[in-house]
């Protein structure tokens, strides 16, 4: 079981630290906590809510059908009380008129007004949800202290104080265990990341909704030694990503659709010049501009193909905070292994989406370098036998490997060239060479392959009809198969791509002759990850739930669209 | 060593090399760009530069092979964006000594945007462009500082377009350092380039570069006739006599520093930096990372 509020009003009026609070509140309380956010793109007015799903157990998709609507205008009063189950409220201002019965008015804004300052009115709603969800104020203050400025502090702890004798119990929830939990976005999840992974340098232009990555790496930067530099725009950054990169350091840019469709061509100087890469992807509805703050997964085929000429790469979809956390170390590993560009695609609903997750494993080995690419720029001992005979930028090896050297190594030259070359790096126009390093370069490929994780199944393996989804559906289709089992036990499973370029088809390969239908589940109108898998397996899905209205697919949508669509056939 | 070896793996993979060479290049004979890669070797060579510590960063062009002539570390990438390249490096290991070369069309063109932005950031590069004032590599197209009334393939009834001004907008830009040379007074071009190199922040050198091949109006003949050598006592702090000097470029070509004022660089500025060490030499800091983390319970 979980409980659904709903915190919404206009942009401007501070329902994204109101919601930030509450989170803190509830997980302190023991619960875990699922929060997804939906923005418009507007700096002031229009509508926004944030839905904050909590509960005694783990909870991974957002649900339209709320517990307590928090309205801070009318307009929230107006289109969510719809929504709102029976034995729901909302709890609103005196001022907003509304003669539902669930709803509860109380004073926040003269509350907040009498008290000296109209911004606290937050506090207050806080306060009063707080009593109505049968939850105590202990952990306010420290709550508090790190949303307020300290000269409000008092304040708002007032307000909240006030808000709570405002109002009695109305619901009460059972509380888990998971005060010890972090708190994180996928965006946050996937900094983190980095940061563990020795991230140095890190450049972007400003792109909903991808800036979430610049700014928590700013906020740290100084603290983890990391430059984060606000690039002039996405070509800077990515060739900027890759000056770094030459030179030793981990280094990263991130960006969404628009601006990745600007750093095609420096994608494939890392292929050419063989110069590892990580470049993030957070996904936004396009083309052009698009939806600029809302969420879609249509940028697949585009990032496994973009740019000029043949090259290898990795594509890995983010599926939840943990993946974003653990596929960014990895990201960084198999770049610098393959010396390769590495894409992480994410997208909007990940990125901003906060939720309860267990402390990331930290420790030195995700900073430590593959074993091609580790030297001590003092040393002059030749680390592996590739240097026997001098060093060879581009060498000939059998995996397609080559061992990397920095700049300001004593022995040798770190030479990197767009222009196809020989192994020193030197530009050649010698049709066998090119022969050689398109074959060295996609060689790499073979090893890669090995290394893939096959998708996550959720369910059996042994179901009438299989789901195919990828990144951030994970969640909604776990809640789904979830609520399937109750009436379909055991009909239905799916499975979630992480790793999506190349396609690891094992598992797809072995469970789809079972099952007497294949359903991809994509937010895109052409169903991307369905034509790849045919492309890659010959598999041909039966039909298709596709989303694209910039809206994720909720657990409980997945099963009411299957149910209208299969089941029932 | 010989001075021009045509196989650069000799050289690439010698252990003892202490000494800029030379390759075979593929520029034309009588190119300015072959003056420009002497000059170059010879600026590191009396600035007494380990080869191994420094960087040459190009875009592409004929300009942009520089790196792939001398044996030094080499960045050669995309047309247009040599200069985010070479100021990330600068950013991750500041005891190297970059030096973008590259082409008017690499660096003012393809790369306006980068060459704009990076007088802003103010990373302690030299940035040589070699300015033939027109496109070499892809045989003689305008470029953006090529003479309006030049007829070329694709300009057929001539550039109708207002000549771009580098010195003129990078003093307006605020860049700190701003010079011209030409590849017909080498004593004074590697002068120029040393100046560039010791000067603490971004360094443009423009430097007057003669086409043979496809810029037959902007020639030799016709440079040598316009360079003026800028005065022994002039004031290279006054930016108003610098915006004078920079607007000529008529029969008169001032060539020298016009302008060379320092100011806080980016490395200076920038707060992870501040320790002054490499941050490709800085070990990893497991407990920073953890504190993070410890902010999100
Ligand atoms: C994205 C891109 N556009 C166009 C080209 C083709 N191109 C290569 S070099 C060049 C112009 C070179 O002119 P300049 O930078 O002045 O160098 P020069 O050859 O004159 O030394 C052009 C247009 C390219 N390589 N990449
Ligand atoms: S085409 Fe012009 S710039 Fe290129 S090498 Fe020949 S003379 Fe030099
Ligand atoms: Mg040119």
């Amino acid at each position: 079981m979980a409980l659904n509020i709903l915190i919404g009003g206009a942009a401007g009026q501070g329902i994204d630290t109101t919601a930030a609070i509450l989170e803190q509140l509830l997980k302190h309380a023991g619960y875990y906590v699922y929060a997804t956010r939906d923005f418009m793109s507007r700096v002031r007015g229009g509508h926004n809510f944030i839905l904050i799903r909590f509960g005694p157990d783990r909870i991974t998709s957002h649900s339209d059908r709320i517990d307590c609507l928090v309205a801070l205008n009318e307009e929230s009063v107006q289109l969510h009380a719809s929504q709102l189950a029976d034995k729901g409220f909302i709890l609103c201002d005196s001022s907003i008129p509304t003669d539902d019965s669930r709803a509860i008015h109380i004073e926040m804004t003269n509350t907040a007004k009498d008290l000296g300052n109209p911004r606290v009115f937050g506090s207050v709603a806080i306060g009063a949800l707080l009593r109505l969800l049968s939850l105590d104020l202990v952990h306010i203050a420290e709550t508090l202290k790190r949303h307020v400025p300290s000269s409000a502090l008092d304040l708002n702890i007032t307000a909240a104080e006030q808000g709570y004798d405002m109002v009695a119990p109305r619901l009460s929830e059972p509380a888990g265990d998971y005060r010890h939990y972090l708190t994180v976005s996928g965006n946050q999840a996937l900094a983190l990341g980095a940061l563990a992974s020795d991230v140095r340098f890190y450049a972007a232009y400003p792109m909903s909704p991808s800036t979430g990555i610049m700014e928590f790496l700013a906020e740290h930067g100084k603290d983890c030694d990391i430059v984060v530099e606000q690039a002039e725009d996405e070509i800077a950054a990515i060739n900027m990503a890759l000056g770094a990169s030459f030179t030793g350091v981990r280094a990263m840019t991130g960006t969404s659709g628009g601006g990745f469709c600007l750093m095609v061509e420096a994608l494939g100087l890392s292929g050419i010049a063989e110069i590892p890469l990580v470049v993030c992807d957070v996904q936004r509805p396009g083309p052009g501009t698009g939806l600029p703050t809302r969420t879609e997964q249509s940028d697949l085929r585009f990032v496994i193909s973009a740019a000029q000429g043949e090259f290898p790469r990795m594509v890995i979809a983010l599926r939840d905070q943990q993946d974003a956390y653990e596929q960014t170390i990895r990201a960084f590993r198999l770049a610098e292994r393959y010396r390769i560009p590495v894409i992480i695609l994410s997208d909007q609903y990940l990125a901003d989406t906060t939720s309860t997750v267990e402390p990331f494993m930290l420790t030195k080995s995700a900073a430590e370098r593959e074993a091609n690419d580790n030297q001590d720029l003092a040393d002059t001992t030749p680390k592996t036998s590739a240097f026997d005979n001098g060093y060879r930028n581009y060498q000939l090896t059998e995996d397609g490997i080559t061992p990397r050297v920095y700049p300001g190594h004593p022995n040798y030259f770190a030479a990197a060239d767009s222009d196809e070359h020989d192994e020193l790096g030197h530009i050649t126009e010698s049709p066998e060479v090119r022969h050689q390093m398109m074959n060295k370069r996609m060689r790499k490929l073979d090893k890669l392959k090995t290394e893939l994780q096959e998708p996550r199944l959720i369910g059996s393996p042994k179901c009438k009809t299989l789901l195919l989804g990828w990144g951030s559906l994970m969640g909604p289709l776990e809640e789904a198969i979830a609520l399937l089992e109750k009436d379909h036990p055991g009909q239905v499973s799916a499975l979630v791509f992480g790793d999506i370029f190349p396609l690891p088809v094992g598992q797809l390969q072995a469970l789809a002759p079972q099952a007497k239908r294949l359903v991809h589940v994509e937010q895109n109108a052409t169903g991307q990850l369905a034509s790849l898998i045919r492309e890659s397996t010959g598999i041909s899905c039966h039909s298709g739930i596709l989303k694209y209205d910039g809206r994720q697919l909720s657990g409980e949508e997945i099963v009411s669209r299957l149910k209208g669509e299969i089941i029932h056939e | 060593m010989s001075e021009k070896s045509s196989d650069k793996s000799t050289t690439n993979n010698d252990i003892s090399t202490a000494t800029f060479e030379t390759f075979e290049t593929a520029w034309c004979p009588g190119c300015g760009d072959h003056i420009i890669l002497t000059c170059l070797k010879r600026a590191l060579t009396e600035l007494g530069k380990n080869p191994h510590d420094v960087l040459i960063v190009a875009g592409i062009g004929q300009a942009a092979k520089t790196p792939q002539y001398i044996s030094a570390n080499a960045f050669c990438g995309l047309h247009g964006r040599a200069l985010p390249a070479a100021v990330a490096a600068k950013i991750a290991n500041e005891d190297l000594t970059v030096v973008v070369n590259s082409g008017d069309g690499d660096s003012y063109g393809e790369g306006g945007n980068h060459f704009i932005h990076n007088i802003r950031r103010n990373v302690d590069i030299a940035h040589f462009v070699h300015d033939n004032q027109i496109y070499g590599l892809t045989k003689g197209q305008a470029s953006p500082t090529s003479q309006t009334g030049h007829v070329t393939g694709v300009q057929v009834n001539g550039n109708i377009n207002i000549p771009l001004n580098p010195m003129l907008l990078a003093l307006a830009m605020g860049a700190g350092f701003v010079a011209r040379g030409f590849t017909g007074d080498p004593e004074q071009l590697v002068a120029l380039m040393k100046q560039a190199i010791l000067f603490k922040g971004y360094a443009l050198l423009d430097i007057l570069q003669p086409c043979v091949s496809f810029n037959k109006i902007n020639t030799f003949t016709d440079y040598k006739s316009r360079v003026t050598p800028l005065p022994d006592n002039y004031d290279r702090s006054d930016l108003n006599l610098a915006l004078k000097t920079a607007q000529i470029f008529d029969d008169k070509i001032p060539t020298g520093i016009l302008y060379s004022v320092e100011k806080p660089t980016y490395h200076a500025q920038q707060a992870a930096l501040a320790d002054g060490k490499s941050l490709v030499k800085r070990p990893f800091k497991l407990s920073a990372v953890k504190n993070v983390m410890e902010k999100l319970v």
